[in-house]
């Protein structure tokens, strides 16, 4: 069958179909802000990760004599805190638990929360009112109270912020993909599954998961920051990590008495949290420019 | 060629593949704690047939419930009241809802919303026969081959994504998408309306091919007359949820009966200069489906309304009176039954005699 309308498509060498997300990619790496953030951050991540390997002083070592060295003192290029132990040493170290309290609560709230707002989204009338108004109940308060109640309740602990940042997250979450999905759930190729015969399951993982991924994980990724600066405040409030565990947000706390003596040293641990928020934040943004692809 | 069975033909080329009886839809809107409590009455009570291997148009306005209809056609959503039989089997009892899936597929208008967007064409084709359990590979085989039945070089379309072809491409998908499960009817919602008039045209000589090859039926909704008039064998007109007229398309093309499907057919622009339309056949919106009008419900705009239109809602009944064939020129006008009060009623004294 000749097509004179479809001939020049046709015509037009085969390449290889990109998928969606390839394409994603591609376009994210023409991003300069975008690869500059990343670029960062894979430094940071993979200085806390290496720490023990990159020759480091003790961040637990400290030393009465040594105390609150300013930046650039020899031996110790980032100065040294009120108990002398090694500034960039345990910032590097620092990393390895503020990290992981900023992005494990993403990550698990995402899982949560794509679930069910992905439930909530697709099966709609009961089922959405009660998973949709029980999220409610938790939306109504603000997430700094929440997380600081939560802690409070379970006590101080790694674990316990976790999971308290976690609960304030999974709502939010929900919230975004509960409403990608109802306006995915509209589109008519959503019926032309049904109409085929496939279970409610089958659809939501193959026609509805691959289409409402992408702007909950713009979503998430910029939650990341707020994780961050609400585990640092935790830790800060003596809810989150303990002493002597280097944490950005603890070190922030208990180097808060010496800013009038050594304030650039103080500001160290806020200068991470910042640089890492802003990374993460820019990256999500760049994610979203990158991902909004109209032909 | 499939490698899903079609459906038994169980009834017979009598029995039509598709009956539906008193068909109705109200949508509930507002409610709330002080509004008072409305429905749309999208579709109301409207019962027709399709016989086996025929196409039946349905043409309307815009609003007037067709496309409702298509999707209460093929239980996309509960319907109010009403039954639908296919092939005398009622879903859900005698035919389970996964038989009649295969039984009756579906086109839809936007070609492009009604693919997945992140699945390629081949994945889109093969997604109904896994569903059916067919293996991975032979599905795909038989996208494959559906796809060249479509006009669509496998080699070239298959791992493309739908936003890199084009839109008549795209619907050669949809209708391939949907005989993957070969169905015995296919429902084709406004299928070809968003195409160019040239690749509209190649379109609906496949559907033709298709209909051949494949023994299919088809629903065809259209708001397009003159596409309504080349494909269809029957043709039923739908004025604000109601079937006005059905009958088979010459006869309503040539002799209208019923004042609505006139106005249409007078609307449709004419090819030759000198038979301009000069005045508007019919003039206005119509009425709000909320709280349509009573009696007929086309009277508001009538131009031969009388006493009688206002008061009864005419039934579906022959246009020639006394005519009773299955596949009968009907129309829902006071002015084709016999004693109804409208003062250009045949007299009742003729269907006596």
């Amino acid at each position: 069958m000749a097509m004179t309308s479809d001939a020049a498509l046709e015509a037009a060498p085969v390449e290889k179909a990109r998928g969606y997300w390839a394409t994603v990619a591609r376009r994210l790496s023409r991003d300069k802000v975008s690869m500059a953030c990343a670029a960062i951050l894979i430094l940071i991540v993979l200085a806390a990760i290496f720490a023990p390997w990159l020759g480091l002083a003790d961040p637990y070592q400290g030393s009465m004599i040594r105390r609150l060295r300013p930046i650039g003192t020899p031996g110790y290029p980032l100065g040294t805190d009120e108990l002398g132990r090694d500034m960039l040493s345990r910032l590097v170290y620092g990393g390895r638990l503020s990290l992981l309290i900023g992005i494990l609560p993403v990550i698990l709230a995402f899982g949560i929360g794509t679930s069910l707002g992905l439930l909530a989204g697709y099966l709609g009338g009961k089922v959405n009112t009660i998973i949709m108004r029980t999220i409610d109940v938790f939306y109504a308060f603000p997430s700094v109270l929440l997380a600081i109640a939560i802690s409070g309740v379970l006590g101080a602990g790694i674990v316990n912020s976790i999971v308290s940042l976690t609960v304030v997250f999974v709502p939010q979450i929900t919230r975004v993909a509960e409403s990608v999905t109802t306006s995915v759930r509209s589109l008519d190729f959503v019926d032309a599954a049904r109409a085929s015969g496939a279970s409610a399951l089958t659809i939501m993982r193959v026609h509805m998961l691959g289409n409402v991924l992408g702007p909950i994980f713009v979503y998430a990724t910029g939650l990341i920051s707020v994780s961050m600066i609400l585990a640092a405040g935790l830790s800060f409030l003596g809810l989150g990590t303990r002493p002597p565990e280097p944490e950005w947000g603890l070190m922030l706390n208990t180097l808060r008495t010496a800013i009038y003596v050594n304030p650039g040293v103080a500001a160290l641990p806020g200068v991470m949290i910042f640089a890492v928020s802003i990374c993460f934040n820019m990256l999500s943004d760049g994610l979203r420019s990158a991902m909004d692809i109209r032909n | 060629m499939s490698t899903i069975e079609p459906l038994e033909d169980l009834g017979g080329p009598a029995q039509p593949l598709l009956a539906v009886n008193s068909l109705t839809k109200h949508f509930p809107i507002g409610g709330g704690l002080f509004a008072e409590k409305k429905t749309v009455r999208a579709v109301d009570d409207v019962s027709f047939a399709v016989a086996k291997g025929e196409t039946l148009g349905i043409v309307g306005e815009s609003g007037c419930g067709k496309s409702t209809t298509a999707r209460l056609l093929m239980h996309l959503m509960p319907r109010t009241s009403g039954e639908i039989l296919f092939d005398g089997q009622v879903v859900g009892y005698s035919l389970s809802m996964r038989e009649f899936r295969r039984g009756m597929q579906m086109v839809f208008q936007d070609s492009y919303a009604s693919l997945n967007p992140r699945l390629t064409i081949e994945d889109s084709i093969a997604f109904g026969p896994k569903v059916h359990g067919v293996a991975d590979k032979e599905a795909r085989a038989l996208a494959r081959e559906l796809m060249g039945k479509v006009g669509l070089r496998p080699e070239v379309f298959a791992n493309r994504y739908p936003h890199e072809v084009s839109g008549g491409q795209r619907q050669r998908v949809n209708i391939a998408r949907a005989l993957a499960l070969n169905p015995r009817l296919v429902i084709l919602d406004e299928a070809v309306s968003a195409l160019d008039k040239s690749v509209e045209a190649q379109v609906l000589n496949l559907l033709t091919d298709l209909k051949r090859e494949f023994g299919l039926t088809y629903v065809f909704i259209s708001h397009d007359l003159n596409v309504v008039r080349y494909i269809s064998d029957r043709v039923l007109v739908m004025y604000l949820g109601q079937v006005v007229e059905v009958g088979p398309v010459d006869q309503v093309w040539e002799a209208p009966a019923h004042p609505y499907t006139r106005a249409l057919l007078a609307a449709m622009p004419a090819l030759d200069p000198d038979k301009r339309t000069e005045t508007p056949p019919l003039s206005g919106d119509p009425p709000n489906p909320i709280d349509p009008p009573a009696g007929c419900r086309f009277h508001t705009r009538c131009s031969f309304a009388e006493e009688v239109c206002g008061r009864v809602g005419p039934a579906l009944s022959p246009a020639t009176p006394g005519d009773t064939a299955p596949d009968a020129h009907l129309a829902a006008c006071h002015m084709v039954i016999p004693g109804s009060g409208h003062s250009r009623a045949p007299a009742a004294t003729e269907v006596a005699a």
